[in-house]
């Protein structure tokens, strides 16, 4: 077993990439993620891998499609306004049905915004993002551990299911050191054959072609219905999420990434005055864990939606919900973090205490 | 008496039919590059990166592994795979709207880093699939749905030369313009494609041939008149040449 160390949330994600076998890096220097490409273009020589620094956010995405049509793991970093230029590519790779992980530190926006974190993408990120009919997995860390994990099965979830992941965290889960345990290091060869498909020179078989395109709409309209199939099998299988004492909790708050954490504190903190409050927290948030949220909802006193953003994954949230108990949202935007205090503040307001 | 293949066609083009109009000098570029790849003997280690516009089909007609790449970015696609694949061999098939307007970026990247790929840069001084808008490359005075009275310099600017700009990139390992309006220049033509593929096959850099191709649909005038209207007009706005060439003789 790999010994705890000491960590940055973005070169943990980068370690963890390595490890997962992700031997090509491209990216383009946006701010708060540059740790990420920085730690990338110092290791991946150490482990015989490729960075290349791009001309841009729009030519890294290509880069990132071209690797992945050859079958091979390939990963990019970015952040919000570097996250809108690739939307385009996006669509191409989840139409083309190509596997890779593309990892977002949410900033302030919109336009240019800010530097600070935010969870402002989280429509962009789960609603589609670019043009046309596509999902992307979308995982949601709210620890430097778990950012660690869950960029090791972002991988192997590419692969598995030919579709690109995105790992969407903010300046908090990327700038904090934690201890972290890392995952071994994948023996190469191991890694998923992509041979039925992938760009490999047509030695001894048919062409093969990877592409987003058909001219015939009927055509066009099969490769839909395909990534629809797909996406009820991922949304059948891929649902994670976390409960914090929701034993006996009478409000639910709802949260992800860096505000699930702070909601921690809260929970503990209205414990203390008397209010039975625990947490539900998306892990995944595309596909969202909709039907679990339902069930937990019933009869609750209060579900407390808080986020980072002008109430973004609260939509999902009333999804679930329905009308089975009342829903109330809280949040800062603009790169404001809230405190468990103004939280937990904003919650007994909601209940008349 | 025994009859002899003396003519067949390229192994590295399927059986598709080309869906270029008739007396589009594309055929023949595809052709001249297909031939290419079947005498260096590298169609089963190739892959082909079409581009947006008329030739967004090239992933069926070339008999390579093959993908379309979001419009302008066929060299940061190449660039991804063969960073991924350093031992296969990629080429880009891009149009002037392609390479010449929205994807400048990505190609003077890709030239300036040395990428080993291979790009066929095909000038027509018009935007095709579109229908026949103004391409950077359309010339001054020239008549186009979106210049109905003619490109002027004051409000469109100037034709942009490629080759010009792409020569400056210290990667660039073979560079020239050629055209394929005679028999003897598509020969010449195909000459360049090789070099441009062994700058890549002998890891020396990036390699491009910007060739002068026409477009009689578009240009409204025949196949003949337009063979004539790019000599007359083209050449005189884009020099031949071999601006680069690290490859020397020996092939």
């Amino acid at each position: 077993m790999s010994e705890r160390v000491l960590v940055k949330g973005t070169e943990a994600i980068g370690e963890a990439a390595i490890r997962a076998g992700c031997r090509l890096f491209f990216g383009y220097p946006i701010t708060p993620q540059n740790e990420l490409p920085e730690y990338m273009s110092k290791r991946m020589p150490e482990v015989g891998g490729t960075f290349l620094q791009t001309e841009s956010e729009v030519a890294t995405i290509n880069m990132v499609y071209g690797a992945a049509c050859t079958g091979t793991r390939v990963m990019t970093s970015t952040s919000s306004p570097g996250f809108s230029l690739m939307q385009e590519g996006i669509s191409y790779m989840a139409c083309a049905q190509l596997p890779a992980v593309i990892v977002n530190v949410v900033r302030g926006g919109p336009g240019l915004g800010d530097i600070q974190p935010s969870q402002g993408d989280y429509w962009q990120a789960t609603k589609g993002g670019g043009h046309g009919d596509y999902k992307l997995i979308v995982l949601a860390p709210s620890t430097v551990q778990e950012a660690v994990d869950l960029t090791y099965l972002a991988f192997d979830l590419a692969d598995e299911y030919r579709n690109p992941v995105l790992i969407i965290a903010d300046g908090v889960i990327g700038q904090m050191m934690e201890p972290v345990t890392f995952p071994e290091f994948r023996d190469l060869n191991t890694l998923p054959n992509h041979g039925s498909w992938a760009l490999t020179g047509a030695k001894g078989r048919e062409k093969h072609i990877v592409v987003s395109f058909d001219i015939d709409p009927y055509v066009l309209e099969k490769m839909n219905l395909e990534l629809v199939e797909k996406y009820k099998k991922i949304e059948a299988k891929e649902k994670r999420w976390e409960e914090y004492k929701l034993d006996d909790a009478e409000v639910v708050i709802t949260a992800f990434g860096t505000v699930a954490r702070i909601a921690k504190s809260v929970v503990e903190q209205a414990r203390k005055e008397g209010i039975k409050v625990g947490l539900f927290r998306p892990i995944t948030l595309w596909p969202f864990p909709y039907e679990r949220l339902e069930e937990i909802s019933k009869g609750k006193k209060l579900i407390f939606d808080v986020e980072m953003n002008m109430g973004q994954m609260l939509e999902d949230v009333k999804l679930a919900v329905k009308d089975h108990a009342p829903i109330e949202y809280y949040g800062r935007l603009g790169g404001v973090v809230p405190t468990p205090d103004e939280i937990l503040q904003a919650l007994k307001s909601k209940l008349g205490r | 008496m025994a009859f002899e293949v003396i003519l067949k066609k390229p192994e590295a083009l399927t059986e598709r039919e080309f869906t270029y109009c008739p007396g589009c000098t594309h055929g023949i570029i595809h052709r001249l590059v297909a031939e290419v790849i079947d005498e260096l003997g590298i169609r089963e280690k190739t892959i082909a990166v079409a581009p947006i516009g008329c030739s967004v089909f090239a992933y069926h007609f070339f008999n390579t592994d093959a993908t379309v790449a979001a419009h302008g970015r066929a060299p940061a696609v190449a660039t991804g795979m063969k960073r991924a694949r350093p031992d296969l061999y990629v080429f880009t098939y891009q149009g002037d709207g392609d390479l010449a307007a929205i994807g400048t970026a990505e190609i003077v990247h890709a030239a300036n880093r040395g990428e080993k790929i291979t790009t066929i840069f095909v000038n027509n001084a018009i935007y095709g699939m579109t229908g026949g808008q103004m391409a950077p490359t359309t010339l001054l005075g020239m008549k186009t749905t979106t210049t109905p009275y003619g490109r002027s310099a004051e409000n469109d600017g100037y034709p942009l030369h490629v080759a010009e700009i792409i020569k400056e990139a210290r990667g660039v390992a073979f560079l020239a313009r050629t055209k394929v309006n005679t028999p003897q220049d598509v020969v010449k033509t195909k000459k360049a494609i090789k070099k441009a593929f062994l700058a890549q096959i002998k890891g020396l850099g990036f390699g491009m041939v910007e060739v002068l191709s026409t477009c009689p649909t578009n240009w409204g005038i025949d196949p003949v008149s337009a063979l004539k209207w790019l000599e007359q007009h083209m050449v005189p706005e884009y020099p031949l040449g071999v601006f680069v060439d690290k490859v020397g003789d020996e092939q």
